[in-house]
């Protein structure tokens, strides 16, 4: 297996183990900044006080389109490229649903039985709601953008669609960044692309064991 | 190790313990995409249904935070400058000059007192999507205001400028003639406030939201067209709802 001869990401190397390679940091990145400018510059297109505050919407929403339409980028580039091993097995772990993310949402995460695989099921639920919800808010952005050959019903259906997926990317980011801001070790993971084999060991115990044998 | 497949024929090599479970990622996906889509379609008319469920919540809620849910018919501020200028009732003065017989210099006082007073109750469209039903609007007809001021023969165009200093619009003298077309100085029951373009404002009910300019300086009479703002952006000059801005006139009015 070449892939794997050549593959860091899910191995072992002294007491770390390699949780992202280079070509997933970029790309969480590099859409993390895209994201949080299209937060921020919607925002400021969505709510009148600000609004009202800010003005230059012009600018704000040139700054908003332009971000929304970079967003697929990274990702493109990454499948696109011979880089993408890591992205794979990692997308193939969170469309897949166990018995223990079952576990998982009963128990708040909670019960000692749990075994979490590389991702817990709160990961992977938040990973595919913005796997669709930012494909949405980018289609519906377009009708609004250029609605010229859509009626004005597809407009107003489009705006309110936007909307309220907009709604749940700022909760579902938010939680993201919150989650991650109180487990350090697992964000600098996602900066460095290591963790520590013993904080995996601990809270991923099925991916530790996967990758060590142990 | 357990090799897994994917259905596009690339292969994910996962350990054992991770390869269970129900593949449900793509449908969930793919579903989630689907809705999306419908709601395109659909949407204005939950969205009608969603606020017409939350008005009662909204006309109770003191705070204000509520009209910002999604699905409430509600206003976008729209500022093309750094920030809503600023012009108080008593510093207020609307100019009607260019091709006029009197140009006349009036304060907001003058525009409630000495001039026909209309009301209406009507939509506003934005071209973007978003839109508010059912919006009360008080002021002086533009009619009325041009009899008053006296048109010169060859006058074609109305000019108007507002008070930030980039806003301006256009309307030809027959559209500016309609009973539906309104300066206007109050807005959802109170006077127009600084964000939705006051203390007075233009409302031009049949066409997009981008015709009704805001904090309205001047009107100029004038005798040629001179697209406004927006149009500059690329906004149809005669933005009449459902006929322009792409439209031509043969969908289903929405609401």
């Amino acid at each position: 297996m070449s892939a794997a001869a050549t593959r860091t990401v899910d191995t072992l190397a002294g007491d770390r183990i390699v949780r992202f390679d280079r070509a997933e940091r970029l790309l969480h990145w590099s859409t993390a900044v895209l994201v949080l400018a299209l937060m921020a510059t919607g925002a400021v297109l969505y709510f009148g006080p600000l609004a009202a505050a800010v003005g230059r919407r012009g600018l704000m929403k040139d700054l908003h389109v332009w971000s929304g339409l970079l967003l697929p980028v990274p990702l493109v580039l990454t499948v696109a490229g011979r880089w993408r091993d890591g992205l794979r097995r990692d997308t193939a772990r969170i469309g897949r649903w166990t018995a223990d993310d079952r576990l998982w949402l009963r128990s708040r995460g909670q019960s000692l039985a749990l075994r979490s695989g590389k991702f817990n099921a709160g990961q992977k639920l938040n990973a595919l709601f913005l796997a669709s919800a930012l494909p949405v808010t980018l289609m519906t952005g377009s009708v609004m953008r250029w609605f010229g050959p859509f009626p004005d019903s597809w407009r107003t259906g489009a705006t309110f669609v936007h909307d309220l997926a907009a709604f749940g990317i700022w909760i579902s980011v938010t939680g993201h960044i919150a989650k991650a801001v109180s487990e350090p070790v697992a964000m600098r993971g996602m900066w460095s692309g290591w963790v520590p084999e013993a904080w995996a060991q601990r809270h991923r115990p099925r991916w530790h064991h996967d990758v060590t044998g142990r | 190790m357990v090799s897994s497949s994917d259905s596009d024929g690339d292969s994910v090599e996962l350990g054992e313990g991770e390869v269970g479970g129900r593949r449900v990622g793509r449908r969930a996906v793919l579903g989630m995409l689907g809705l999306g889509a419908a709601g395109v379609v659909f949407g204005s008319k939950v969205q009608g249904a969603v606020d017409r469920a939350l008005r009662p919540l909204t006309l109770k809620d003191r705070t204000g935070l509520t009209s910002y849910l999604p699905g409430n018919g509600r206003f976008r501020i729209y500022s093309v400058t750094g920030s809503s200028p600023k012009r108080t009732t008593e510093e207020y003065r609307l100019r009607v000059d260019g091709l006029v017989e009197r140009p006349a210099d009036l304060s907001w006082q003058q525009l409630r007192r000495d001039l026909p007073q209309t009301r209406m109750t009507k939509d506003f469209q934005c071209v973007t999507g978003w839109r508010v039903e059912d919006v009360e609007w008080a002021g002086v007809l533009v009619r009325d205001l041009l009899d008053r001021s006296g048109v010169k023969p060859g006058a074609t165009h109305l000019r108007f400028w507002s008070f930030d200093g980039t806003y301006t619009e256009s309307l030809t003298l027959d559209q500016a003639r309609r009973p539906d077309v309104l300066v206007a100085h109050e807005m959802l029951g109170q006077p127009v406030t600084r964000d939705h373009g006051g203390p007075v404002r233009l409302y031009v009910a049949p066409m997009y939201g981008y015709k009704s300019l805001k904090w309205l300086d001047r009107i100029e009479v004038v005798d040629h067209l001179t697209p406004g703002y927006w149009e500059d952006m690329g906004y149809d000059v005669d933005a009449w709802i459902g006929r322009s801005n792409g439209r031509d006139g043969a969908d289903e009015p929405v609401g």
